[in-house]
């Protein structure tokens, strides 16, 4: 890459911070420039974030048809997966899959519940209720 | 006096390397030779496993590895710990700030309250330095800003316990005893850096990493429209223009920063064939970043025919070609 293609697109991080990019100055040689963004990045940034954004719309319809329990929902919302969640919360893999089961989640103790109100960064009561 | 000079880098691991070696009087210290030293560049594609529902493939060596192998090969110490809890990690972290210590920090990225929403994912390998404390707040240079900044001991406190692949468990590290290094160590250690990253470029046993695993996603992405269906082959592209492209690469999926340590160590060295060798993975940078143009293109829905598919697999096959005949022209330097 010359210095004088280092692209200088929007991106979320342009109000923040330019990034470093090495690139060839007129005699060939390194040197780092500054970049506000790349629109081919940004739109792969994009495109992530649809894919989320969908994941956590399907996750919601899941949870209102009563096929996932709230715990689901959250896990989605909060960008996380069962192994991240596993992390967090201290419990297995198979018993957090358990508790997308809306007649597990149901019956589940308040202790479990203020563990995932707590990770998730909520209140016992709206882990129960999404809306 | 500023307790530590912040130093912007591309990639925040050199970053943290670079600037820690730096305050402790290595002044010669780049983030290129960083990267060159502790034999950053590599290729993987590892088929089966997933990140965030996209291909896993890596651009550059496993976490931590840089800072270790560069500190190793200049003959300086290194102290790493963790922590079970975090009162006692705060109270380490606090004990070497008032003793003037800089010390780089594991974090996870979601916690980042300074980082833009857009970019705070589960990513637990970003590495920071924290330096000062005022009040409740710690000053950090975060390699990757342009600027020092300031994070709540709170946040601080949840990046550095972020669960989940490669969790930090409040990991710090710093060089430590005494560091002098001499124009030999250096020029050794250039050299031992070179032969790993041939190694690891030209030699790994399996076809998914080095130069062939990049012939392996080559096959893999002439692959993706009819086996996964054009949404899910868009995201499998997107992930790797990400991977290869997103802050922290440089550009060109960390190619460019190598091009620019193999100049570094034609002049250190004073050997004027690895230019040639910088040259190549200049034009592998360059044919990197068209094919993440191209794949932007599939991906934006402009083109997704097949033949943009197999144009982009072409490009990798460039790309192979391109990078074995560099590390095979570094390799055929016998440097020692």
């Amino acid at each position: 890459m010359k210095k004088n293609d280092i692209p200088q697109d929007d991106s979320a991080l342009a109000d923040i911070s330019r990034e470093i990019c090495y690139a060839q100055n007129e005699s060939g040689e390194y040197e780092t420039g500054l970049s506000k963004g790349w629109e081919v990045k940004k739109a792969a940034l994009d495109l992530a974030w649809e894919d989320v954004h969908d994941r956590i719309a399907l996750a919601k319809k899941q949870v209102l048809n009563g096929e996932k329990s709230p715990v689901y929902f959250y896990m989605e919302l909060k960008l996380m997966d069962v192994q991240i969640l596993a992390g967090y919360t201290g419990f297995y893999k198979w018993t957090i899959k358990r508790h997308f089961k809306p007649s597990v989640f149901a019956k589940l103790p308040v202790v479990k519940l203020e563990v995932y109100a707590k990770i998730f960064d909520i209140t016992v009561d709206e882990l129960k209720n999404v809306q | 006096m500023s307790k530590y000079n912040h130093i912007q880098s591309a990639h925040c691991e050199n970053g943290v390397t670079t600037g820690l070696l730096q305050h402790h009087g290595v002044n010669f210290m780049t983030e290129p030779l960083a990267f060159g030293i502790g034999s950053g560049l590599f290729y993987i594609h590892i088929p089966f496993l997933k990140i965030n529902n996209g291909p896993a493939i890596a651009f550059r060596t496993m976490p931590g590895a840089i800072f270790s192998r560069t500190c190793k090969s200049l003959g300086i110490k290194i102290k790493r710990v963790k922590f079970k809890d975090s009162a006692t990690a705060q109270k380490f972290l606090d004990e070497k700030i008032q003793n003037n210590t800089p010390v780089g920090c594991q974090v996870g990225v979601f916690h980042l309250t300074y980082f833009p929403k857009e970019y705070r994912f589960h990513f637990n390998a970003h590495n920071l330095i924290v330096f000062d404390k005022k009040e409740d707040e710690y000053v950090v240079s975060d390699p990757v800003m342009e600027n020092i900044t300031q994070i709540s001991s709170y946040d601080l406190d949840r990046a550095r316990f972020a669960k989940g692949p490669l969790a930090p468990k409040g990991h710090i590290y710093f060089p430590e005893g005494n560091i002098d290094v001499s124009k030999e160590i250096l020029k050794k250690a250039i050299i031992k850096g070179i032969n790993r990253n041939v190694r690891d470029m030209l030699y790994i046993p399996g076809n998914i990493a080095g130069v062939k695993g990049i012939k392996f996603t080559s096959k893999k992405i002439r692959s993706w429209k009819d086996k996964l269906g054009v949404k899910t082959a868009s995201l499998y592209l997107g992930q790797i223009v990400r991977m290869q492209e997103e802050i922290g690469t440089g550009g060109g999926g960390f190619r460019f920063i190598y091009a620019a340590f193999l100049q570094q160590a034609a002049e250190i060295l004073e050997d004027k064939r690895l230019l040639e060798a910088s040259n190549l993975m200049s034009k592998s940078g360059d044919l990197w970043r068209m094919s993440a143009m191209k794949m932007a293109s599939i991906f934006k829905g402009r083109n997704q025919d097949q033949k943009a598919f197999d144009v982009i697999a072409d490009l990798y096959l460039e790309i192979y070609k391109t990078e074995k005949a560099a590390f095979t022209l570094l390799k055929k330097l016998k440097l020692s």
